[in-house]
Protein backbone atom coordinates (compact mmCIF):
# COMPACT_ATOMS: atom_id res chain seq x y z
CA UNK A 1 0.00 0.00 0.00
CA UNK A 2 2.71 2.43 0.99
CA UNK A 3 4.68 1.46 -2.08
CA UNK A 4 1.70 1.98 -4.33
CA UNK A 5 1.01 5.42 -2.91
CA UNK A 6 4.66 6.33 -3.38
CA UNK A 7 4.57 5.33 -7.02
CA UNK A 8 1.42 7.33 -7.44
CA UNK A 9 3.07 10.46 -6.11
CA UNK A 10 6.03 10.13 -8.45
CA UNK A 11 3.88 9.33 -11.40
CA UNK A 12 1.23 11.94 -10.91
CA UNK A 13 3.50 14.82 -10.18
CA UNK A 14 6.15 14.12 -12.78
CA UNK A 15 3.41 13.81 -15.37
CA UNK A 16 2.08 17.22 -14.44
CA UNK A 17 5.53 18.77 -14.55
CA UNK A 18 5.85 17.76 -18.17
CA UNK A 19 2.94 19.95 -19.06
CA UNK A 20 4.59 23.02 -17.60
CA UNK A 21 7.27 24.34 -19.87
CA UNK A 22 8.71 26.96 -17.55
CA UNK A 23 9.62 24.85 -14.52
CA UNK A 24 11.67 21.76 -13.88
CA UNK A 25 10.51 19.96 -17.01
CA UNK A 26 12.11 22.71 -19.07
CA UNK A 27 15.46 22.09 -17.42
CA UNK A 28 15.08 18.40 -18.11
CA UNK A 29 14.48 18.98 -21.78
CA UNK A 30 17.40 21.35 -22.00
CA UNK A 31 19.66 18.77 -20.44
CA UNK A 32 18.39 15.79 -22.39
CA UNK A 33 21.47 15.79 -24.60
CA UNK A 34 23.72 15.28 -21.59
CA UNK A 35 22.99 12.02 -19.80
CA UNK A 36 24.79 13.07 -16.64
CA UNK A 37 22.73 16.23 -16.36
CA UNK A 38 19.52 14.30 -17.02
CA UNK A 39 20.48 11.76 -14.41
CA UNK A 40 21.26 14.48 -11.92
CA UNK A 41 17.92 16.01 -12.62
CA UNK A 42 16.25 12.65 -12.11
CA UNK A 43 17.93 12.17 -8.76
CA UNK A 44 17.04 15.68 -7.78
CA UNK A 45 13.42 15.09 -8.77
CA UNK A 46 13.21 11.86 -6.78
CA UNK A 47 14.88 13.36 -3.74
CA UNK A 48 12.72 16.42 -4.02
CA UNK A 49 9.54 14.39 -4.24
CA UNK A 50 10.52 12.19 -1.35
CA UNK A 51 11.28 15.23 0.79
CA UNK A 52 8.26 17.28 -0.03
CA UNK A 53 5.79 14.52 -0.93
CA UNK A 54 4.43 16.30 -3.92
CA UNK A 55 4.54 19.98 -3.06
CA UNK A 56 5.29 21.81 -6.27
CA UNK A 57 7.36 24.97 -6.17
CA UNK A 58 5.19 28.04 -6.50
CA UNK A 59 5.89 30.43 -9.34
CA UNK A 60 6.77 33.81 -7.94
CA UNK A 61 3.85 36.19 -7.87
CA UNK A 62 1.25 33.62 -8.85
CA UNK A 63 -0.68 31.60 -6.31
CA UNK A 64 -0.53 27.89 -6.92
CA UNK A 65 -3.39 25.52 -6.35
CA UNK A 66 -2.72 21.80 -5.98
CA UNK A 67 -5.63 19.66 -7.14
CA UNK A 68 -5.76 15.91 -6.54
CA UNK A 69 -8.05 14.48 -9.21
CA UNK A 70 -9.15 11.03 -10.36
CA UNK A 71 -7.28 9.78 -13.45
CA UNK A 72 -10.48 9.62 -15.54
CA UNK A 73 -10.75 13.40 -15.17
CA UNK A 74 -7.35 14.03 -16.77
CA UNK A 75 -8.48 15.58 -20.05
CA UNK A 76 -11.46 17.48 -18.70
CA UNK A 77 -9.63 18.89 -15.67
CA UNK A 78 -6.60 19.93 -17.69
CA UNK A 79 -8.91 22.22 -19.65
CA UNK A 80 -10.80 23.36 -16.57
CA UNK A 81 -7.48 24.08 -14.82
CA UNK A 82 -6.28 26.22 -17.72
CA UNK A 83 -9.52 28.23 -17.81
CA UNK A 84 -9.59 28.68 -14.04
CA UNK A 85 -5.96 29.75 -14.05
CA UNK A 86 -6.67 32.45 -16.65
CA UNK A 87 -9.65 33.80 -14.78
CA UNK A 88 -8.07 33.78 -11.32
CA UNK A 89 -4.45 34.50 -12.17
CA UNK A 90 -3.40 31.26 -10.52
CA UNK A 91 -1.43 28.21 -11.53
CA UNK A 92 -3.32 24.96 -11.12
CA UNK A 93 -1.16 21.90 -10.62
CA UNK A 94 -2.79 18.49 -10.87
CA UNK A 95 -1.93 15.20 -9.34
CA UNK A 96 -3.89 12.69 -11.43
CA UNK A 97 -4.06 9.13 -10.13
CA UNK A 98 -6.55 6.46 -9.16
CA UNK A 99 -8.95 7.78 -6.51
CA UNK A 100 -7.78 5.16 -4.06
CA UNK A 101 -4.18 6.24 -4.46
CA UNK A 102 -5.14 9.89 -4.02
CA UNK A 103 -7.15 9.13 -0.87
CA UNK A 104 -4.15 7.19 0.44
CA UNK A 105 -1.88 10.15 -0.22
CA UNK A 106 -4.29 12.54 1.50
CA UNK A 107 -4.62 10.19 4.46
CA UNK A 108 -0.87 10.08 4.87
CA UNK A 109 -0.74 13.88 4.91
CA UNK A 110 0.18 14.93 1.38
CA UNK A 111 -0.37 18.70 1.03
CA UNK A 112 -3.23 19.55 -1.33
CA UNK A 113 -5.87 22.21 -1.85
CA UNK A 114 -8.67 20.37 -3.66
CA UNK A 115 -9.67 16.71 -3.97
CA UNK A 116 -11.87 15.40 -6.81
CA UNK A 117 -12.67 11.70 -6.45
CA UNK A 118 -14.25 9.26 -8.92
CA UNK A 119 -16.46 7.79 -6.21
CA UNK A 120 -17.97 8.58 -2.85
CA UNK A 121 -16.06 5.86 -1.02
CA UNK A 122 -12.62 7.37 -1.56
CA UNK A 123 -13.98 10.83 -0.66
CA UNK A 124 -15.24 9.28 2.57
CA UNK A 125 -11.76 7.93 3.24
CA UNK A 126 -10.39 11.49 3.04
CA UNK A 127 -13.21 12.70 5.32
CA UNK A 128 -12.43 9.96 7.83
CA UNK A 129 -8.80 11.05 7.81
CA UNK A 130 -9.92 14.57 8.76
CA UNK A 131 -8.66 16.17 5.52
CA UNK A 132 -12.11 17.08 4.17
CA UNK A 133 -15.10 18.69 5.87
CA UNK A 134 -18.22 16.60 5.05
CA UNK A 135 -20.26 19.78 4.54
CA UNK A 136 -17.92 20.93 1.75
CA UNK A 137 -18.44 17.89 -0.46
CA UNK A 138 -20.44 18.40 -3.65
CA UNK A 139 -21.16 15.96 -6.46
CA UNK A 140 -20.09 17.57 -9.74
CA UNK A 141 -20.33 14.90 -12.44
CA UNK A 142 -21.42 11.39 -13.13
CA UNK A 143 -20.27 8.85 -15.61
CA UNK A 144 -22.27 5.82 -16.63
CA UNK A 145 -22.13 2.98 -19.11
CA UNK A 146 -23.48 3.66 -22.59
CA UNK A 147 -24.04 1.48 -25.61
CA UNK A 148 -22.00 2.55 -28.64
CA UNK A 149 -23.09 1.58 -32.12
CA UNK A 150 -21.57 2.43 -35.52
CA UNK A 151 -22.81 5.61 -37.14
CA UNK A 152 -24.92 3.68 -39.70
CA UNK A 153 -26.24 1.22 -37.09
CA UNK A 154 -26.14 -1.92 -39.27
CA UNK A 155 -27.96 -4.08 -36.71
CA UNK A 156 -30.77 -1.52 -36.19
CA UNK A 157 -30.28 -1.21 -32.47
CA UNK A 158 -32.68 1.27 -30.92
CA UNK A 159 -32.64 0.39 -27.24
CA UNK A 160 -30.61 -1.62 -24.72
CA UNK A 161 -33.16 -4.46 -25.05
CA UNK A 162 -32.10 -4.89 -28.70
CA UNK A 163 -28.68 -6.16 -27.58
CA UNK A 164 -30.37 -9.51 -26.97
CA UNK A 165 -31.43 -9.87 -30.62
CA UNK A 166 -29.94 -12.97 -32.25
CA UNK A 167 -27.04 -12.74 -34.76
CA UNK A 168 -25.66 -9.54 -33.42
CA UNK A 169 -21.96 -8.88 -32.87
CA UNK A 170 -21.28 -7.32 -29.52
CA UNK A 171 -17.90 -6.44 -28.03
CA UNK A 172 -17.34 -5.91 -24.34
CA UNK A 173 -14.28 -5.01 -22.34
CA UNK A 174 -12.72 -8.03 -20.67
CA UNK A 175 -13.62 -8.64 -17.03
CA UNK A 176 -9.95 -8.02 -16.21
CA UNK A 177 -10.55 -4.26 -16.66
CA UNK A 178 -13.12 -2.20 -14.67
CA UNK A 179 -15.33 -1.35 -17.66
CA UNK A 180 -15.67 -5.08 -18.35
CA UNK A 181 -16.68 -5.82 -14.79
CA UNK A 182 -19.24 -3.03 -14.82
CA UNK A 183 -20.66 -4.22 -18.16
CA UNK A 184 -21.28 -7.64 -16.64
CA UNK A 185 -22.80 -5.98 -13.60
CA UNK A 186 -25.16 -3.99 -15.82
CA UNK A 187 -26.27 -7.20 -17.58
CA UNK A 188 -26.81 -8.75 -14.19
CA UNK A 189 -28.88 -5.77 -13.04
CA UNK A 190 -30.91 -5.82 -16.25
CA UNK A 191 -31.61 -9.54 -15.97
CA UNK A 192 -33.32 -8.94 -12.65
CA UNK A 193 -35.25 -5.93 -13.91
CA UNK A 194 -38.85 -6.40 -15.12
CA UNK A 195 -38.30 -3.75 -17.82
CA UNK A 196 -35.96 -6.17 -19.62
CA UNK A 197 -37.05 -9.46 -21.22
CA UNK A 198 -36.41 -12.65 -19.24
CA UNK A 199 -33.02 -14.23 -19.92
CA UNK A 200 -31.69 -10.86 -21.14
CA UNK A 201 -28.21 -11.22 -19.71
CA UNK A 202 -27.61 -14.69 -21.14
CA UNK A 203 -28.95 -13.68 -24.56
CA UNK A 204 -26.66 -10.65 -24.67
CA UNK A 205 -23.63 -12.65 -23.57
CA UNK A 206 -24.36 -15.16 -26.34
CA UNK A 207 -23.82 -12.28 -28.80
CA UNK A 208 -20.38 -11.37 -27.51
CA UNK A 209 -17.82 -11.76 -30.29
CA UNK A 210 -14.86 -10.55 -28.28
CA UNK A 211 -13.83 -9.44 -24.81
CA UNK A 212 -11.40 -6.64 -25.64
CA UNK A 213 -8.41 -5.88 -23.48
CA UNK A 214 -9.39 -2.26 -22.95
CA UNK A 215 -12.18 0.20 -23.55
CA UNK A 216 -10.35 1.95 -26.40
CA UNK A 217 -10.29 -1.35 -28.31
CA UNK A 218 -14.06 -1.76 -27.81
CA UNK A 219 -14.58 1.71 -29.27
CA UNK A 220 -12.23 1.01 -32.18
CA UNK A 221 -14.08 -2.18 -33.13
CA UNK A 222 -17.38 -0.30 -33.15
CA UNK A 223 -15.96 2.70 -35.01
CA UNK A 224 -14.59 0.39 -37.71
CA UNK A 225 -17.95 -1.36 -37.95
CA UNK A 226 -16.50 -4.74 -37.00
CA UNK A 227 -18.95 -4.94 -34.12
CA UNK A 228 -22.63 -3.98 -34.16
CA UNK A 229 -22.44 -2.65 -30.62
CA UNK A 230 -20.18 -2.23 -27.62
CA UNK A 231 -20.50 -1.08 -24.03
CA UNK A 232 -18.17 1.61 -22.67
CA UNK A 233 -18.13 4.43 -20.16
CA UNK A 234 -19.70 7.61 -21.42
CA UNK A 235 -16.52 9.61 -20.73
CA UNK A 236 -14.51 7.18 -22.86
CA UNK A 237 -16.16 8.49 -26.01
CA UNK A 238 -14.35 11.75 -26.60
CA UNK A 239 -13.21 14.05 -29.35
CA UNK A 240 -13.62 12.86 -32.91
CA UNK A 241 -15.09 9.55 -31.80
CA UNK A 242 -18.26 11.37 -30.83
CA UNK A 243 -18.94 11.89 -34.55
CA UNK A 244 -18.06 8.37 -35.58
CA UNK A 245 -20.47 6.49 -33.36
CA UNK A 246 -23.97 6.77 -31.95
CA UNK A 247 -24.69 6.42 -28.26
CA UNK A 248 -27.66 4.70 -26.68
CA UNK A 249 -28.31 5.49 -23.03
CA UNK A 250 -28.66 2.76 -20.46
CA UNK A 251 -31.43 3.47 -17.92
CA UNK A 252 -30.11 4.68 -14.57
CA UNK A 253 -32.03 1.93 -12.76
CA UNK A 254 -29.80 -0.79 -14.21
CA UNK A 255 -26.71 1.28 -15.07
CA UNK A 256 -23.50 1.22 -13.09
CA UNK A 257 -23.03 4.93 -12.47
CA UNK A 258 -20.02 6.52 -10.86
CA UNK A 259 -20.66 9.86 -9.14
CA UNK A 260 -17.72 12.25 -8.76
CA UNK A 261 -17.52 14.40 -5.59
CA UNK A 262 -15.24 17.42 -5.14
CA UNK A 263 -14.23 19.35 -2.03
CA UNK A 264 -11.59 21.83 -0.87
CA UNK A 265 -9.08 20.27 1.49
CA UNK A 266 -9.80 21.47 5.03
CA UNK A 267 -6.23 22.47 5.87
CA UNK A 268 -5.50 24.16 2.54
CA UNK A 269 -3.15 27.11 2.83
CA UNK A 270 -5.36 29.06 0.41
CA UNK A 271 -8.92 28.10 1.34
CA UNK A 272 -10.57 30.84 -0.73
CA UNK A 273 -8.85 29.86 -3.95
CA UNK A 274 -9.58 26.18 -3.25
CA UNK A 275 -13.25 26.93 -2.73
CA UNK A 276 -13.29 29.05 -5.86
CA UNK A 277 -11.92 26.12 -7.87
CA UNK A 278 -14.63 23.77 -6.55
CA UNK A 279 -17.25 26.43 -7.38
CA UNK A 280 -15.78 26.77 -10.86
CA UNK A 281 -16.05 23.02 -11.50
CA UNK A 282 -19.66 22.92 -10.30
CA UNK A 283 -20.48 26.17 -12.14
CA UNK A 284 -21.54 26.58 -15.79
CA UNK A 285 -18.04 26.74 -17.34
CA UNK A 286 -16.80 23.67 -15.53
CA UNK A 287 -19.96 21.74 -16.30
CA UNK A 288 -19.80 22.65 -19.99
CA UNK A 289 -16.22 21.39 -20.21
CA UNK A 290 -17.07 18.19 -18.34
CA UNK A 291 -20.00 17.59 -20.66
CA UNK A 292 -17.70 17.99 -23.64
CA UNK A 293 -15.60 15.14 -22.27
CA UNK A 294 -18.57 12.81 -21.84
CA UNK A 295 -19.48 13.39 -18.22
CA UNK A 296 -23.11 13.82 -17.19
CA UNK A 297 -24.58 16.51 -14.98
CA UNK A 298 -25.52 15.62 -11.47
CA UNK A 299 -29.00 16.67 -10.40
CA UNK A 300 -28.57 18.67 -7.20
CA UNK B 1 26.69 -31.37 -47.32
CA UNK B 2 28.30 -27.99 -47.10
CA UNK B 3 25.19 -26.35 -48.46
CA UNK B 4 23.14 -27.99 -45.82
CA UNK B 5 25.34 -27.04 -42.92
CA UNK B 6 25.66 -23.46 -44.08
CA UNK B 7 21.94 -23.09 -44.46
CA UNK B 8 21.53 -24.56 -41.03
CA UNK B 9 23.88 -22.19 -39.29
CA UNK B 10 22.01 -19.26 -40.67
CA UNK B 11 18.75 -20.24 -39.11
CA UNK B 12 19.57 -22.25 -36.06
CA UNK B 13 22.43 -23.18 -33.83
CA UNK B 14 24.35 -26.17 -35.03
CA UNK B 15 26.81 -27.73 -32.66
CA UNK B 16 30.25 -27.51 -34.19
CA UNK B 17 31.25 -31.13 -34.33
CA UNK B 18 34.97 -31.82 -34.81
CA UNK B 19 34.61 -33.41 -38.25
CA UNK B 20 32.60 -30.46 -39.52
CA UNK B 21 34.60 -27.53 -38.20
CA UNK B 22 38.30 -27.66 -37.54
CA UNK B 23 38.45 -24.45 -35.42
CA UNK B 24 36.01 -25.96 -32.93
CA UNK B 25 38.75 -28.23 -31.68
CA UNK B 26 40.66 -25.25 -30.35
CA UNK B 27 40.43 -24.82 -26.62
CA UNK B 28 40.39 -21.50 -24.81
CA UNK B 29 38.28 -19.57 -22.37
CA UNK B 30 37.93 -16.26 -24.16
CA UNK B 31 35.08 -17.29 -26.44
CA UNK B 32 32.98 -18.95 -23.75
CA UNK B 33 33.51 -15.96 -21.47
CA UNK B 34 32.53 -13.51 -24.18
CA UNK B 35 29.43 -15.59 -24.83
CA UNK B 36 28.29 -15.43 -21.24
CA UNK B 37 26.55 -12.01 -21.13
CA UNK B 38 24.26 -12.89 -24.02
CA UNK B 39 23.52 -16.30 -22.60
CA UNK B 40 22.75 -14.84 -19.18
CA UNK B 41 20.50 -12.23 -20.75
CA UNK B 42 18.59 -14.94 -22.61
CA UNK B 43 18.47 -17.42 -19.78
CA UNK B 44 17.97 -15.35 -16.65
CA UNK B 45 14.41 -14.09 -17.35
CA UNK B 46 13.33 -17.60 -18.25
CA UNK B 47 14.91 -18.94 -15.08
CA UNK B 48 13.15 -16.28 -13.00
CA UNK B 49 9.87 -17.25 -14.61
CA UNK B 50 10.50 -20.91 -13.93
CA UNK B 51 11.30 -20.33 -10.26
CA UNK B 52 8.19 -18.21 -9.83
CA UNK B 53 5.88 -21.06 -10.91
CA UNK B 54 3.72 -22.45 -8.15
CA UNK B 55 3.25 -26.20 -8.67
CA UNK B 56 -0.21 -26.31 -7.05
CA UNK B 57 -1.32 -23.39 -9.23
CA UNK B 58 0.07 -25.16 -12.27
CA UNK B 59 -1.99 -28.27 -11.54
CA UNK B 60 -5.11 -26.20 -11.04
CA UNK B 61 -4.58 -24.35 -14.31
CA UNK B 62 -3.86 -27.49 -16.27
CA UNK B 63 -7.31 -28.73 -15.23
CA UNK B 64 -9.00 -25.46 -16.24
CA UNK B 65 -10.90 -25.71 -19.53
CA UNK B 66 -10.13 -22.08 -20.43
CA UNK B 67 -6.40 -22.68 -20.20
CA UNK B 68 -6.57 -25.94 -22.10
CA UNK B 69 -8.65 -24.36 -24.85
CA UNK B 70 -6.21 -21.47 -25.12
CA UNK B 71 -3.27 -23.85 -25.27
CA UNK B 72 -4.81 -26.12 -27.89
CA UNK B 73 -5.99 -23.12 -29.92
CA UNK B 74 -2.46 -21.72 -29.83
CA UNK B 75 -0.88 -24.99 -30.93
CA UNK B 76 -3.37 -25.63 -33.75
CA UNK B 77 -3.40 -22.08 -35.13
CA UNK B 78 0.39 -21.76 -35.04
CA UNK B 79 0.72 -25.10 -36.81
CA UNK B 80 -1.84 -24.06 -39.42
CA UNK B 81 0.00 -20.78 -39.96
CA UNK B 82 3.32 -22.60 -40.35
CA UNK B 83 1.86 -25.06 -42.89
CA UNK B 84 0.22 -22.22 -44.83
CA UNK B 85 3.54 -20.38 -44.84
CA UNK B 86 5.14 -23.50 -46.30
CA UNK B 87 2.44 -23.86 -48.94
CA UNK B 88 2.13 -20.21 -49.96
CA UNK B 89 5.62 -19.03 -49.10
CA UNK B 90 7.66 -21.64 -50.96
CA UNK B 91 6.88 -20.39 -54.50
CA UNK B 92 7.69 -16.84 -53.43
CA UNK B 93 10.91 -17.92 -51.75
CA UNK B 94 11.94 -19.83 -54.86
CA UNK B 95 11.08 -16.87 -57.06
CA UNK B 96 13.23 -14.57 -54.94
CA UNK B 97 16.11 -17.06 -54.98
CA UNK B 98 16.09 -17.92 -58.68
CA UNK B 99 14.76 -15.06 -60.77
CA UNK B 100 15.78 -11.51 -61.36
CA UNK B 101 12.96 -9.25 -62.43
CA UNK B 102 11.88 -5.63 -62.34
CA UNK B 103 10.65 -4.67 -58.90
CA UNK B 104 12.49 -7.51 -57.24
CA UNK B 105 13.94 -5.20 -54.64
CA UNK B 106 10.43 -3.96 -53.90
CA UNK B 107 9.18 -7.51 -53.37
CA UNK B 108 12.20 -8.23 -51.19
CA UNK B 109 11.45 -5.23 -48.99
CA UNK B 110 7.77 -6.10 -48.85
CA UNK B 111 8.63 -9.53 -47.48
CA UNK B 112 10.78 -7.96 -44.77
CA UNK B 113 8.21 -5.37 -43.78
CA UNK B 114 5.94 -7.48 -41.54
CA UNK B 115 9.00 -8.34 -39.45
CA UNK B 116 9.65 -4.70 -38.56
CA UNK B 117 6.03 -3.55 -38.46
CA UNK B 118 4.62 -3.19 -34.93
CA UNK B 119 2.16 -6.10 -34.66
CA UNK B 120 -0.64 -3.74 -33.63
CA UNK B 121 -0.25 -1.94 -36.95
CA UNK B 122 -0.40 -5.31 -38.69
CA UNK B 123 -3.67 -5.98 -36.89
CA UNK B 124 -5.18 -2.69 -38.03
CA UNK B 125 -3.99 -3.26 -41.60
CA UNK B 126 -5.56 -6.72 -41.61
CA UNK B 127 -8.82 -5.24 -40.32
CA UNK B 128 -8.81 -2.77 -43.19
CA UNK B 129 -8.54 -5.61 -45.70
CA UNK B 130 -10.45 -8.47 -44.08
CA UNK B 131 -12.77 -6.50 -41.80
CA UNK B 132 -16.49 -6.31 -42.42
CA UNK B 133 -15.98 -3.08 -44.33
CA UNK B 134 -12.58 -4.05 -45.70
CA UNK B 135 -11.50 -4.50 -49.31
CA UNK B 136 -11.90 -8.26 -49.26
CA UNK B 137 -13.93 -8.48 -46.08
CA UNK B 138 -16.97 -6.64 -47.45
CA UNK B 139 -17.54 -8.98 -50.43
CA UNK B 140 -16.89 -11.98 -48.18
CA UNK B 141 -19.38 -10.66 -45.65
CA UNK B 142 -21.94 -10.33 -48.43
CA UNK B 143 -21.30 -13.99 -49.23
CA UNK B 144 -21.98 -14.85 -45.61
CA UNK B 145 -18.35 -15.36 -44.59
CA UNK B 146 -16.96 -13.36 -41.73
CA UNK B 147 -13.33 -13.57 -40.70
CA UNK B 148 -12.81 -11.11 -37.84
CA UNK B 149 -13.40 -12.66 -34.38
CA UNK B 150 -12.88 -16.21 -35.74
CA UNK B 151 -9.95 -18.66 -35.53
CA UNK B 152 -9.36 -17.96 -39.24
CA UNK B 153 -8.46 -14.41 -38.25
CA UNK B 154 -6.02 -15.76 -35.68
CA UNK B 155 -4.27 -17.84 -38.35
CA UNK B 156 -4.23 -14.93 -40.82
CA UNK B 157 -2.68 -12.61 -38.24
CA UNK B 158 -0.03 -15.21 -37.41
CA UNK B 159 0.64 -15.90 -41.07
CA UNK B 160 1.07 -12.21 -41.87
CA UNK B 161 3.48 -11.61 -39.02
CA UNK B 162 5.41 -14.89 -39.13
CA UNK B 163 5.55 -16.04 -42.77
CA UNK B 164 8.46 -13.70 -43.66
CA UNK B 165 10.70 -15.73 -41.35
CA UNK B 166 10.03 -18.81 -43.45
CA UNK B 167 10.30 -17.01 -46.79
CA UNK B 168 13.65 -15.45 -45.85
CA UNK B 169 15.09 -18.72 -44.60
CA UNK B 170 13.84 -20.81 -47.51
CA UNK B 171 14.96 -18.24 -50.11
CA UNK B 172 18.46 -18.24 -48.62
CA UNK B 173 18.44 -22.03 -48.68
CA UNK B 174 17.36 -22.15 -52.34
CA UNK B 175 19.96 -19.55 -53.31
CA UNK B 176 22.73 -21.72 -51.87
CA UNK B 177 21.97 -24.56 -54.25
CA UNK B 178 24.10 -24.84 -57.33
CA UNK B 179 21.92 -24.14 -60.35
CA UNK B 180 23.94 -26.66 -62.34
CA UNK B 181 22.59 -29.50 -60.21
CA UNK B 182 19.05 -28.49 -61.17
CA UNK B 183 20.03 -28.12 -64.83
CA UNK B 184 21.66 -31.56 -64.82
CA UNK B 185 18.54 -33.16 -63.40
CA UNK B 186 16.42 -31.34 -65.98
CA UNK B 187 18.71 -32.53 -68.80
CA UNK B 188 18.25 -36.07 -67.55
CA UNK B 189 14.55 -35.64 -68.22
CA UNK B 190 13.20 -34.72 -64.81
CA UNK B 191 10.14 -32.47 -64.86
CA UNK B 192 10.29 -29.01 -63.23
CA UNK B 193 8.35 -30.28 -60.25
CA UNK B 194 10.56 -33.35 -59.90
CA UNK B 195 13.67 -31.18 -60.05
CA UNK B 196 12.27 -28.95 -57.34
CA UNK B 197 11.18 -31.86 -55.19
CA UNK B 198 14.17 -34.16 -55.52
CA UNK B 199 16.97 -31.66 -55.98
CA UNK B 200 16.11 -28.16 -54.78
CA UNK B 201 13.80 -28.95 -51.87
CA UNK B 202 15.85 -31.97 -50.86
CA UNK B 203 19.06 -29.92 -50.63
CA UNK B 204 17.43 -26.88 -49.06
CA UNK B 205 15.54 -29.02 -46.57
CA UNK B 206 17.36 -27.79 -43.44
CA UNK B 207 16.71 -24.15 -44.39
CA UNK B 208 13.07 -24.96 -45.10
CA UNK B 209 12.61 -26.75 -41.82
CA UNK B 210 14.50 -24.09 -39.89
CA UNK B 211 12.29 -21.42 -41.43
CA UNK B 212 9.14 -23.35 -40.62
CA UNK B 213 10.20 -23.75 -37.01
CA UNK B 214 10.89 -20.03 -36.69
CA UNK B 215 7.56 -19.19 -38.28
CA UNK B 216 5.79 -21.60 -35.97
CA UNK B 217 7.52 -20.14 -32.93
CA UNK B 218 6.76 -16.57 -33.97
CA UNK B 219 3.13 -17.50 -34.67
CA UNK B 220 2.83 -19.13 -31.27
CA UNK B 221 3.94 -15.94 -29.55
CA UNK B 222 1.83 -13.62 -31.71
CA UNK B 223 -0.14 -11.15 -29.62
CA UNK B 224 -0.58 -7.63 -31.00
CA UNK B 225 -2.04 -8.41 -34.40
CA UNK B 226 -4.19 -11.20 -32.99
CA UNK B 227 -5.91 -9.18 -30.28
CA UNK B 228 -6.69 -6.37 -32.69
CA UNK B 229 -7.71 -8.43 -35.70
CA UNK B 230 -9.23 -11.54 -34.11
CA UNK B 231 -10.35 -10.14 -30.78
CA UNK B 232 -10.38 -12.11 -27.58
CA UNK B 233 -12.95 -14.84 -27.01
CA UNK B 234 -12.11 -17.89 -24.89
CA UNK B 235 -12.04 -21.05 -26.98
CA UNK B 236 -12.43 -19.18 -30.26
CA UNK B 237 -9.74 -16.54 -30.59
CA UNK B 238 -8.09 -16.40 -27.18
CA UNK B 239 -4.63 -17.83 -27.76
CA UNK B 240 -2.12 -18.32 -24.96
CA UNK B 241 -0.42 -14.92 -25.34
CA UNK B 242 -3.84 -13.23 -25.00
CA UNK B 243 -4.75 -15.36 -22.00
CA UNK B 244 -1.38 -14.52 -20.45
CA UNK B 245 -1.79 -10.79 -21.04
CA UNK B 246 -5.31 -10.68 -19.57
CA UNK B 247 -4.23 -12.99 -16.77
CA UNK B 248 -1.49 -10.48 -15.98
CA UNK B 249 -4.11 -7.76 -15.46
CA UNK B 250 -5.92 -9.97 -12.97
CA UNK B 251 -3.29 -11.98 -11.22
CA UNK B 252 0.45 -12.17 -11.79
CA UNK B 253 0.72 -15.79 -10.65
CA UNK B 254 -1.90 -16.86 -13.15
CA UNK B 255 0.02 -15.11 -15.94
CA UNK B 256 3.28 -16.73 -14.85
CA UNK B 257 1.69 -20.17 -14.79
CA UNK B 258 0.20 -19.73 -18.25
CA UNK B 259 3.50 -18.43 -19.56
CA UNK B 260 5.25 -21.46 -18.15
CA UNK B 261 2.77 -23.78 -19.90
CA UNK B 262 3.33 -22.03 -23.22
CA UNK B 263 7.09 -22.14 -22.74
CA UNK B 264 7.04 -25.82 -21.85
CA UNK B 265 4.90 -26.69 -24.87
CA UNK B 266 7.02 -24.68 -27.33
CA UNK B 267 10.28 -25.87 -25.79
CA UNK B 268 9.20 -29.49 -26.22
CA UNK B 269 8.22 -28.98 -29.85
CA UNK B 270 11.42 -27.07 -30.70
CA UNK B 271 13.55 -29.66 -28.97
CA UNK B 272 11.90 -32.50 -30.86
CA UNK B 273 12.41 -30.66 -34.16
CA UNK B 274 16.06 -29.88 -33.43
CA UNK B 275 16.68 -33.42 -32.30
CA UNK B 276 15.10 -34.99 -35.36
CA UNK B 277 16.93 -32.55 -37.62
CA UNK B 278 20.22 -33.34 -35.93
CA UNK B 279 19.64 -37.04 -36.46
CA UNK B 280 19.07 -36.75 -40.18
CA UNK B 281 21.74 -38.73 -42.01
Amino acid sequence: MTRMAGTGILFGTCHVRDTRPSTIAGAAHGGSGRPAAALRWLFACVAFLLLTACTPPAQPGRPELVVFAAASLTDAFAEIGARFGEEHGATVTFNFAGSQTLAGQLTSGAPADVYASANARQMQAAIDAGRIEPADVRDFASNGLVIVIPRDNPASIGSPADLAAPDLKLVLADAAVPAGQYSLQFLDNASGDPAFPPGYGAAVLANVASYEENVRAVLAKVTLGEADAGIVYSSDVTGTQRDQVQLIAIPAAVNVVATYPIAPVADSAQPELARAFADFVVGPTGQAILEKYGFDHVQP
Amino acid sequence: MSNRSEALTRTRVVPATPERDAPARRRGWLLPILSMPMLVLLGLPLLALLLRVDVAELGRNLASPTVLRALSLSLTTATAAALLALLLGTPLAYLLARRTFRGRRLVDTLVDLPMVLPPAVAGIALLLVFGRRGWLGAPLEAAGISIVFTPVAVVLAQLFVAAPFYIRSAAAGFAEIDGELEQAAALDGASDFDVFRHVTAALAWPAILGGIVMTWARALGEFGATIIFAGNFPGRTQTMPLAIYLGFERDLDLAVTLAFLLLAASFTVLLVVHWSLGRRP
